[in-house]
């Protein structure tokens, strides 16, 4: 899976969970949930989906490395090599 | 014979519509199951039933709109269901066609129409069966004023409009906004609130959550929205006065059943009830939260998720304002609000740390309590959160 790949699922899932938004306008930087409107609840079935679609356990301690849409992605390119 | 009534699901619910009875005369229902389908403020709700019995008979036709309190079907008992069955046996037939005439109606129009001798191409018969169009509505153009291909594609489209309309005339957060504006309204006129503040040092209470999603798979971690939820019902036990409703005296609720507020998108809030919540573990509760949610956010709740909430609990989450104090949900007398959690300096013990602080407040009803129970309450919710783990 690429870095596109990785996105565009990425944007799928948010969209999910905030049908209103469009994720896909988020910049690289822009801390997703505050940008989203994302609350803690709606932040975990994020995290399910993604463990569920890619098969990434993304530990509770390293919720501070996937704040912004370049973490996030950086950070499942690394655990998915 | 029991009355089964339009429910209340909550102080600002004056009316629902009846959208589509699931059950019909001759079905056996018990508690908990879905017996109808009411368009409220809050959305689509599955209205469940709480007795036993069999369906007598549906006394409300769908897509009426009905006070609260209106009785909408007649249900026979189960104590006498034994009794009866002797009766029912004779009485069999008629039990078993009415469904079967109901069936007749729903699916196969077209066919029931043939035996009328309407005359129908056997295209448009096929696009109307497929469309759930009900020929007899139609009026052909076709010759000898049979029905065409186009008479009934034109129906299908005049359908849509309809439905499209009935949409768009029940936008839903505006409704939503107008069941918070009476209710919210009603409490600020009828309840005298007092309120309450306690600065409570949570660090320990999210280590333990850590500690106990470490080693769990990302499914079953929890929120501290559920640790929160088991320490105020914790709590309550030993304060019956505030888990209870005033009816022009308080009454004291036996089952702690905590309203816990969801925020929608675009607006609004809803509050799903997470019902015997001192007898149930957090993981219990997380789970509770799992399911109520999300059906909560999409408007898809059950009656039963509305009903008999004994306190409100609002929590603002990480980031946001700091205090929250709320307006007390009637018919309820108190509403605990937890605000945004953040690192702070926190003396203890003769000693500065930083801490993560939050601020707890509890709005009562001075009618019911006075604030010396109200801050009893909140020194015992803190005690609770400094040993998560005998909760």
């Amino acid at each position: 899976m690429n870095e596109d790949e990785i996105k565009k699922l990425v944007f799928q899932l948010l969209k999910q969970i905030a049908p209103d938004t469009e994720p896909s306008t988020l910049k690289p930087d822009e801390n997703i949930r505050d940008t989203l409107d994302i609350d803690s609840f709606d932040s975990l079935q994020f995290l399910v989906s993604l463990d569920e679609k890619l098969g990434i356990e993304i530990p509770e301690q390293d919720y501070g490395k996937i704040t912004t849409l370049k973490n996030l992605v950086d950070y499942i390119l690394g655990k998915i090599k | 014979m029991i009355e089964f009534q339009m429910p209340s699901l909550g102080a600002d619910m004056e009316a629902g519509t009846l959208i589509e009875w699931r059950k019909k005369p001759g079905d056996a229902v018990k508690r908990g199951d879905i017996i109808a389908e009411v368009e409220t403020q809050k959305g689509l709700i599955e209205i469940e039933v709480f007795d036993e019995g069999i369906i007598g008979e549906l006394l409300i036709k769908e897509g009426t709109k009905v006070p609260v309190g209106t009785v909408m079907a007649l249900i026979n008992p189960t104590e006498t269901t034994l009794e009866t069955r002797k009766e029912t046996i004779s009485e069999k037939p008629t039990v078993k066609i009415q469904p079967t005439e109901e069936k007749i109606v729903e699916k196969a129009t077209a066919e029931k129409f043939e035996e009328r001798h309407i005359k129908v191409s056997p295209l448009a018969k096929r696009i109307a069966t497929e469309n759930n169009i009900d020929l007899s509505q139609i009026q052909g153009t076709g010759e000898d004023g049979s029905i065409t291909k186009d008479d009934v594609e034109k129906a299908i489209s005049q359908k849509a409009k309809i439905e499209k309309k009935e949409e768009k005339s029940l936008p839903k957060n505006l409704a939503i906004r107008s069941a918070i504006a009476a209710a919210m309204s009603k409490s600020n006129t009828d309840i005298p609130h007092y309120y309450l503040e306690k600065r409570i040092d949570i660090t320990k209470a999210l280590a333990w959550l850590r500690e106990a999603n470490s080693k769990r798979p990302i499914q079953k971690r929890l929120l501290p929205a559920a640790l929160l939820i088991k320490a105020v019902a914790k709590s309550l036990i030993d304060f019956p006065e505030l888990n209870a409703i005033w009816d022009n005296e308080v009454q004291i609720k036996k089952e702690i059943n905590i309203g816990f507020v969801v925020s929608l998108r675009g607006g609004g809030v809803i509050i799903p009830a997470i019902h015997k919540a001192s007898e149930k573990s957090i993981d219990e509760i997380m789970e509770a939260l799992n399911d109520m949610i999300p059906r909560a956010r999409a408007m898809k709740l059950r009656s039963s998720d509305l009903s008999d909430s004994t306190i409100t609990i609002t929590s603002l989450g990480e980031g946001g304002a700091d205090v929250v104090f709320g307006v007390i949900y009637p018919p309820q007398v108190a509403i605990i609000g937890f605000g945004g959690s953040s690192q702070q300096p926190f003396a203890e013990n003769g000693m500065l740390g930083i801490r993560t602080v939050f601020t707890v407040t509890l709005a009562g009803d001075h009618r019911a309590t006075d604030g010396l129970i109200g801050s009893d309450f909140l020194v015992t919710l803190n005690k609770q959160l400094q040993n998560p783990e005998a909760l």
